[in-house]
């Protein structure tokens, strides 16, 4: 097998406010480096992209990458937001062109950065298959011949001939999604746009993908957050931090070092500016910490609940909102959901504006192990407003409160633990 | 290993700046499928959300000709070359809405696009050109009006046009405009992505640069003294040309018709350059 995809010095540099160089003499000779094909004569060395440090007016949203993807991986992106994961794809896809370095690429690239680019709403399913493969660079006699696998994996076909601004949101990322997924290529690269649709979809193109990874042997290079889909779909990983290459590797190992990496709360359970996974600047958490632990790190005891305080800023009050904790695994495995609308009798929180302050006490059924835990806001509509992932770790230990000795099992013992009724009769 | 040998072993090599004279013809000839789809796109779509649908091809026209028989032949008393002013009129507003039309809709290109071009690659020039030939589909449709006025008057007018030889010379014109048109546009296209103020000017110059054209007045009554601002203008001769040839009126003047063509060149050159510098980064500055 060969090499897809080389990346050799690859950086990306964006200019804060302006984009000229500031100079009538320096655009001039920068243009003319550029007419004689040659680099940036300007691009120097300037500071990581690092949105904590101001000052500079040069940020590197990728800074002298190097990496190479062999035919047939499946290799996931990973990287807190603002790390250079979309402008990798970005360049990957020739959207925009790389600031310096450059890129290798053996067989066809199709990427899927948005489903349904270049929809018109006028047009039926059909025209918009057509249309829609155009854009993503298919012949019309390649669509001719999928038309009817297309519209068999959308299953739309009973509207295909009504235009789509007749469809549901559903339909329609459906029609989107088949166009893209018979795309004829030898790389695929795929952005966070699973993240739409409804679950049964969203298993479908994950299924799809995998079946375009593992089954026909293609490239794919996979970015999203969601760390239990890029595990069970990419072999290998590509960890970015501030638009440097941070770690490349197994998966497993490239999204324990993203766990491991990710910004935690300070003193006091404060959350750094910026830490925020999303974020709509209607409210947002400004500390979260556990209460009943022992010591510097977060260790909990054994079956011992888990009590955490928060405090959420407002800049409007907000009615119905969902607050709710995830916790996961040292794996990136989702273990456990909280919410305070699953509580019987307590409703959607009504939340003012200023400062409102959380308590929550979790059960805590975890077995022994590290878990982090990601606070979320939303509203009842289903819009996020604010999360923040992976924002603490903490330990559940071995031992019990008030005893001495450790849990007698050292075998493994799954995740969670359920509560069960024994009664042992003597014959 | 020399680059030759580099590209044969690569499909694609992505690097920060090819040289801006670059166009990669094979790229465009690929996506010619989506050029015709996006035509059809746009007649589709204008089809379905109007009431009156291809009529208004016909409406447009016709309605700013009766404005114009009213003000600039009643009123003002415009001579027009001994023309029937609607059949006069009517030649010049087709032909001049052709060519505005390609430079105002090429000209906000990136802006009408943004979304899809911060998605997907492909050639950026595909939007342009396919933005040139739906609006020649639309001039063709114009052209049966205008054929339609012509047997008319030759009916009932007892009207004896003097079409000649030269009619062989419109098709050329028409795609002298259309260079023109879109030359400029994608000047001012590549130019709006930094100074959006420019985008205002568009539609208000082009309205303008229309006064200073021979297309409400023929060239012959304008003065000396007014003769050279014409004369630098390269729509002057094309619209002459296209006049003479099909109304036996006007002027057909090879050197007014060579200047044309050299400043289209120019531009179309520069309009390429400025484009292509401008697409590869356009998704950063928006």
């Amino acid at each position: 097998m060969g090499t897809a995809i080389k990346v050799e010095h690859l950086s990306k540099i964006y200019r804060l406010g302006e984009i000229g160089t500031g100079t009538l003499s320096q655009d001039f000779n920068r243009w003319m480096a550029r007419v004689r094909g040659k680099e940036d004569p300007y691009l120097i060395v300037g500071e990581l992209n690092d949105r904590m440090v101001k000052g500079g007016d040069i940020v590197y949203s990728l800074r002298d990458i190097d990496f190479e993807i062999e035919e047939g991986d499946a290799v996931g992106i990973i990287g807190r937001n603002g790390a250079g994961k979309s402008t990798l794809l970005k360049i990957l896809s020739r959207i925009t062109s790389p600031s310096a370095g450059r890129i290798h690429i053996r067989g066809r690239i199709a990427s899927l950065l948005e489903v349904g680019t270049g929809f018109h709403p006028e047009l039926t399913g059909k025209e918009n298959i057509y249309l829609n493969g155009a854009i993503m660079g298919m012949r019309k006699k390649e669509i001719d011949r999928k038309l009817e696998e297309i519209i068999d994996f959308s299953g739309v076909e009973r509207y295909i001939e009504t235009p789509v601004k007749r469809y549901s949101s559903g339909m329609y990322v459906r029609l989107a999604f088949a166009v893209a997924a018979h795309l004829e290529s030898e790389i695929l690269i795929v952005d966070e746009v699973l993240a739409v649709g409804d679950q049964e979809f969203q298993k479908k193109c994950l299924g799809k993908m995998g079946e375009v990874s593992k089954g026909e042997g293609k490239t794919v290079l996979f970015v999203s957050h969601n760390m239990a889909a890029i595990k069970s779909l990419c072999s290998s990983g590509i960890f970015l931090q501030n638009g440097v290459l941070s770690k490349k590797g197994e998966i497993t190992e490239i999204i324990k070092a993203y766990l491991d990496n990710s910004t935690k709360a300070g003193d006091e359970g404060l959350i750094p500016e910026g830490a925020s996974t999303y974020y709509t600047g209607v409210a947002r958490y400004k500390r979260i910490r556990i209460v009943n632990h022992s010591g510097d790190k977060v260790s909990l005891y054994y079956c011992t609940p888990i009590k955490i305080y928060a405090e959420i800023e407002c800049s409007e009050d907000i009615n119905d909102a969902i607050l709710d904790i995830r916790i996961a695994n040292r794996e990136g495995f989702q273990v456990v959901h909280c919410s305070n609308i699953y509580n019987n009798g307590t409703e959607v929180a009504h939340l003012h504006k200023g400062i409102t302050k959380v308590e929550i006490e979790i059960e805590n059924l975890l077995q022994p192990g590290s878990y982090s835990l990601t606070p979320g806001i939303h509203q009842r509509d289903g819009l996020s407003l604010d999360y923040v992932e992976n924002i603490l770790d903490f330990d559940v230990m071995k031992i019990t409160e008030g005893k001495e000795q450790d849990l007698v099992y050292d075998w493994d013992m799954g995740i969670i633990r359920l509560n069960s009724d024994w009664k042992v009769y003597a014959q | 290993m020399n680059h030759d040998e580099a590209v044969k072993e690569w499909d694609l090599i992505i690097e920060p700046h090819t040289s801006v004279f670059h166009l990669s013809y094979r790229d465009l000839w690929r996506y010619r499928d989506l050029l015709f789809l996006l035509v059809k796109r746009d007649f589709i779509s204008f089809y379905k959300q109007t009431i009156l649908g291809p009529l208004w091809f016909f409406l447009q026209p016709l309605f700013t000709t009766i404005i114009y028989v009213i003000v600039f032949s009643r009123l003002a008393n415009i001579s027009t070359d001994g023309l029937p002013p609607p059949l006069f009129y009517l030649v010049g507003i087709v032909t001049w809405n052709y060519f505005a039309e390609c430079l105002t809709k090429t000209s906000t290109i990136f802006r009408d696009n943004a979304s899809m071009f911060g998605k997907v690659y492909f050639p950026r020039l595909i939007m342009p050109l396919s933005v040139v030939l739906s609006n020649l589909i639309k001039f063709g449709v114009q052209l049966i009006l205008l054929l339609l006025m012509f047997l008319f008057y030759i009916a009932f007018k007892d009207f004896r046009p003097a079409t000649n030889i030269y009619i062989l010379f419109f098709p050329v014109a028409v795609l002298m405009m259309a260079a023109l048109g879109l030359a400029l546009g994608l000047i001012i296209s590549a130019l709006t992505t930094k100074y959006r103020d420019l985008s205002f000017l568009v539609t208000f110059g082009v309205q303008l640069i229309m006064y200073a054209t021979p297309v409400i007045y023929p060239l012959s009554i304008v003065s000396d003294k007014y003769r050279w601002l014409l004369n630098i203008n390269p729509m002057t001769g094309i619209f002459e040309a296209i006049r003479y040839g099909l109304l036996g009126r006007g002027l057909f003047d090879w050197t007014l018709i060579g200047y044309s063509a050299t400043i289209i060149i120019v531009l179309m050159i520069t309009g390429i350059i400025v484009f292509n510098k401008v697409e590869k980064n356009f998704v950063d500055t928006v």
